[in-house]
């Protein structure tokens, strides 16, 4: 069981809550330059880290408020949790630990 | 390495089975070869097997991080079949299943291999038009397919609950009869002593751990074991694609999601073909010790950890439960998980990567197993001849940029939907 802590409702299972994935991708701009290439990267490719993910999840049956998380896709551990416009950041110790 | 038959395990049942010589070698790598085959799960071996056998391409290594068999190739449910909806997929899988029909007596190795059929259950007049529609594509493409009416399925399988007062009657079912199962073990040895038997070097407990370029040439690969040089580069990681794609400065279309599976206590004979569960997401079949083997979603979120969560196993045993109500008397013996290398169309890619001399065999996402023989087929075709087969031309890398998508469901770049 991964543990969640929504700022709303406290620590939840996720069990409650809907996996929305990757939490670095940005739309680009429809129009610019490069277009079709930021698109393309936008909506297939994929970092896929072994280590730390930032991450979408959604309480869908608990307070529905989107969260961002930063959790280790190796040990499960969840590092920070925060509102979608959060910055989390590991403390020095995790970036260097997990492979 | 000799052959297997029936008068050797006579000769060695004599001898109390006391000098069998192992089934492959142990070799310590050389110094270059003209292909490498990094990962030695069943796609690794496979391909290394047909790259031998069909293609001359000078000496071949399979490198394996851990030991061979031990990745997904050891982990999964063993369903085998080519019901697939576009001809994209179907060619390849197709190809896989007629291999399958034939592959213990290529391998000289029993893979136990049971065209025992495989039915996809419906529980709505829209689930039975997706259903029929998808039968009539895979016989217009050539592929069995029939449908199987409630009556039907009560005459040839009285374990499935089909009360038409449950909470998702059961409408009918789409049978596969040329589907079935096999041993998972037993096919990454067989196609591994068969690889080994001409002279492909199989090396275990030797990691890829980073690559040496000569502009968009790989050069050679280095390792827990040193480095190797490489004439060609191919990948087969499964679940560990992108941590080496991103080591050669190319990005997939790839996400890594743990997905379990469990096994029961050995019963009589309960469940005779694979039945699979359509309102929900289960999947079931009778190994020949009798255990039942069943698997359903993915965890859902990004994982690299060769372990499930609790949730999910409550999820996926109501819809057992629901589909053969039986099976809330069994105990579980086991559960475990393996990596699947989610692609964001659901489909495979077999494909030549964007670098000269690297192949990319990936994003086998829930099917990897059945398609173990015809992906080592095709993607020893596309290593040898650089360019892919008609077979698996439409399992490319660039249908991301172009728009091709195989996306069988419909459902989006979202992986833990397919
Ligand atoms: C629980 C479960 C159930 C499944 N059920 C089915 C099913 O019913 N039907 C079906 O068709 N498919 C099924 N699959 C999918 C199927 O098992 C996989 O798609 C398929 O096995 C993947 O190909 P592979 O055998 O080559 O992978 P693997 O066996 O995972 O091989 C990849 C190998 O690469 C090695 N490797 C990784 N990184 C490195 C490195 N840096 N250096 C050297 N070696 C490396 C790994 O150690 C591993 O041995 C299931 C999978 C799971 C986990
Ligand atoms: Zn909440």
């Amino acid at each position: 069981m991964l543990m969640i802590d929504c700022p709303f409702c406290g620590p939840r299972s996720h069990d409650e809550f809907s996996y929305e994935g990757d939490a670095t991708k940005e739309r680009p701009a429809i129009g610019g330059d490069g277009d079709m290439a930021a698109h393309l990267d936008y909506v297939y490719m994929r970092d896929n880290p072994r280590g730390l993910h930032v991450e979408y999840w959604q309480h869908v049956n608990g307070c529905r408020a989107y969260l961002k998380v930063l959790r280790d896709t190796v040990s499960h551990q969840i590092i920070a949790t925060g509102l979608p416009d959060a910055e989390l950041t590991a403390p020095l110790a995790e970036q260097e630990g997990e492979g | 390495m000799s052959r297997y038959s029936i008068w050797k395990l006579i000769g060695q049942a004599l001898r109390g089975h006391q000098d069998w010589s192992p089934a492959w070698r142990n070799p310590e790598p050389a110094r270059h070869y003209d292909v490498v085959i990094v990962g030695g799960g069943g796609h690794g071996l496979a391909t290394a097997f047909y790259l031998a056998k069909h293609h001359q391409v000078g000496r071949i290594a399979v490198l394996e991080k851990g030991w061979l068999g031990g990745g997904n190739i050891g982990r999964n449910t063993t369903i085998v079949r080519s019901n697939y909806l576009l001809p994209g997929n179907s060619k390849m899988y197709e190809k896989s299943l007629k291999l399958w029909h034939q592959l213990s007596q290529e391998l000289n190795f029993n893979v136990m291999f049971s065209a025992r059929g495989v039915l996809n259950l419906a529980h709505s007049d829209a689930q039975v038009d997706a259903h029929v529609r998808r039968g009539n594509s895979m016989r217009l493409q050539g592929i069995d397919a029939e449908w199987m009416t409630p009556a039907d399925i009560a005459r040839e399988m009285p374990c499935i609950n089909l009360d038409p007062n449950m909470r998702f009657p059961v409408f009918g079912g789409l049978m596969q009869r040329r589907a079935g199962n096999a041993r998972h073990d037993a096919v990454a040895w067989g196609f591994a002593r068969g690889a080994d038997m001409m002279g492909v070097d199989l090396i275990q407990n030797c990691e890829v751990t980073g690559f040496r370029r000569n502009g968009g040439e790989v050069t050679a690969v280095e390792t827990t074991r040193g480095v190797i040089e490489c004439g060609k580069l191919a990948l087969a990681v499964a679940g560990s694609t992108t941590t080496l794609t991103e080591k050669l400065g190319f990005k997939v279309p790839i996400e890594s999601h743990v997905l379990q599976a469990f096994v029961s206590e050995s019963v009589k004979p309960l469940v005779n073909h694979v039945v699979t569960y359509g309102a929900g997401h289960f999947y079931i079949s009778q190994t020949n010790k009798g255990g039942l083997i069943f698997g359903g979603d993915l965890d859902k979120y990004n994982s690299y950890a060769q372990r499930g969560n609790l949730p999910l196993v409550d999820h996926v045993l109501s819809a057992g439960v629901a589909m053969v109500p039986q099976i809330s008397r069994l105990r579980m013996l086991r559960s475990w998980g393996g990596i699947m290398d989610m692609t964001m169309d659901g489909s495979p890619i077999i494909d030549k990567a964007p670098l000269d001399n690297v192949y990319l065999n990936c994003g086998w996402c829930y099917g990897g197993f059945k398609a173990t023989p015809g992906s080592g087929w095709c993607f020893a075709h596309t290593i040898a001849n650089d360019a892919p087969h008609p077979f698996n031309e439409e399992l490319s890398l660039r249908r991301f940029e172009t728009g091709y998508l195989l996306d069988e469901p419909g459902n989006g770049p979202t992986p833990k939907q397919h």
